[in-house]
């Protein structure tokens, strides 16, 4: 690398002497302020040096430090807190679960209740329904015999009077009301 | 200005002549341009650790990046013994970054492209780290010249080998480093003359060079400021923990 840059100096040198006035030579080589040079870049560097060394570098150096450990301590707090926080998740998490059997328990008892009251009630129910309809059979069936001793004097009637209109004369009602006495008692198995 | 692409790199005294007994020390352009860096270092990371955020702004995370950065390599190719000479390594490298990188302003002085002051900071090195080493270890710091496993009968040669190698350190330090400089700006020089002496028509090639060199010598200003650096750390390792 490096002696491909000398070459590169050497051809140029050599360029621009030719293309330009050259004022001769490298100023580089030119001892006159060799001296100097050396004093003032030993005297530069040395104070450089020193100021650095003494008020720069210590400030750094102690922001860094200061930063690694505000970061440390800012992890420890952190993890203390999701410790914490994970606490307070279980906690909650019993707290719920607790919950949830103490309200499936009141549910079930609730529920249990529920349906023997149900049967209860509906055990009474059938009970007082089959008296009722016990009751109505009993009705319906004096009405219908009721029914029917109307039925037998509507009959006599209007046999009596159909006697009376075909042929003409009077019968006698209590012979009528014999004989459809006697049908009906023939017949009645036919309607109860 | 001169056409010359060396006139750059000419040295001339500012203010008055200051002389020490009959030795002329006065100060010059190159003075300057190292006063000015050292200067614009001092103030960025003054600014930069004036305010101690825990995040940072923008110029402070520019310090502590640049510290990091020096740290890590010194821990890296030295290890934790070479820990005092930190704050050296970072000023060196500081002080060559930011001379490479002002010498990249157009009419600036680039201090590292002369040869005499990168010898004297490689000087400076050199001299440190053998003193250090010597301290360390004593005599036995010349066991760097043996290497382990070597034939005896090659031990002679391997010796002057390795006294010449390590002699020449400081040279191949700051001939690196001044060559480097020297030789960017010379050719972003030439490339600028020739877009004037090749005028509107011609000009747009050299001149798309120069833009392309200029982003190459940023990069080479960093590199050889971290080269310069790296290598100091690698010498300092040397000195440190006689691993031969």
């Amino acid at each position: 690398m490096v002696q491909n840059y000398l070459k590169f100096i050497g051809f140029f040198t050599l360029l621009s002497g030719n293309c330009f006035a050259a004022e001769g030579g490298m100023p580089q080589l030119n001892p006159d302020y060799w001296i100097s040079q050396i004093f003032w870049v030993i005297l530069v560097f040395v104070t450089l040096y020193v100021i650095l060394w003494r008020a720069i570098l210590p400030k750094i150096n102690e922001n860094l430090e200061n930063r690694k450990s505000q970061i440390l301590t800012d992890l420890d707090e952190a993890q203390k807190l999701k410790d914490q926080s994970e606490k307070k998740i279980s906690e909650y998490n019993k707290i719920l679960s607790d919950a949830k059997q103490e309200a499936k328990k009141i549910l079930d008892k609730t529920r249990k209740k529920v349906n023997l009251d149900i049967k209860n009630k509906k055990n009474q129910f059938d009970l007082e329904i089959g008296k009722e309809i016990e009751k109505a059979e009993k009705e319906i069936k004096t009405l219908k015999f009721s029914s029917i001793k109307d039925v037998n004097k509507i009959a006599i009637e209007a046999s009596s009077e159909i006697v009376r209109k075909i042929v003409g004369t009077e019968v006698n009602a209590s012979s009528v009301s014999a004989i459809v006495e006697d049908i009906s008692k023939k017949e009645i198995t036919k309607y109860i | 200005m001169s056409t010359n692409p060396m006139h750059q790199f000419n040295v001339y005294r500012i203010g008055p002549e200051i002389s020490l007994g009959n030795v002329d020390i006065s100060f010059t352009n190159a003075s300057l341009f190292m006063v000015i860096s050292a200067f614009t270092i001092i103030s960025v990371f003054f600014i930069g650790t004036k305010r101690k955020a825990i995040i940072p702004t923008k110029i402070q995370l520019l310090t502590e990046l640049s510290y990091t950065l020096v740290s890590k390599m010194i821990s890296d190719t030295a290890g934790s013994k070479a820990k005092p000479y930190f704050p050296f390594v970072f000023s060196l490298f500081m002080f060559v970054l930011f001379c490479n990188m002002l010498g990249m302003l157009p009419y600036s002085f680039t201090v590292t492209s002369h040869i005499i002051v990168t010898f004297a900071l490689a000087a400076i090195i050199f001299i440190g780290v053998t003193i250090i080493g010597f301290v360390n270890h004593g005599v036995r710091y010349l066991k760097l010249f043996i290497p382990s496993g070597v034939p005896l009968f090659l031990l002679p040669l391997i010796v002057v080998i390795e006294i010449i190698s390590y002699l020449s350190r400081p040279v191949s330090l700051s001939v690196r480093l001044f060559a480097n400089m020297m030789a960017g700006h010379t050719m972003l020089k030439v490339f600028g003359g020739f877009v004037i002496s090749l005028g509107v028509i011609g000009g747009w090639l050299p001149l798309s060079f120069t833009v392309a060199l200029t982003g190459l010598e940023i990069l080479i200003a960093f590199l050889q400021a971290y080269v310069f650096a790296i290598l100091t750390c690698i010498y300092l390792n040397d000195a440190l923990n006689l691993n031969h």
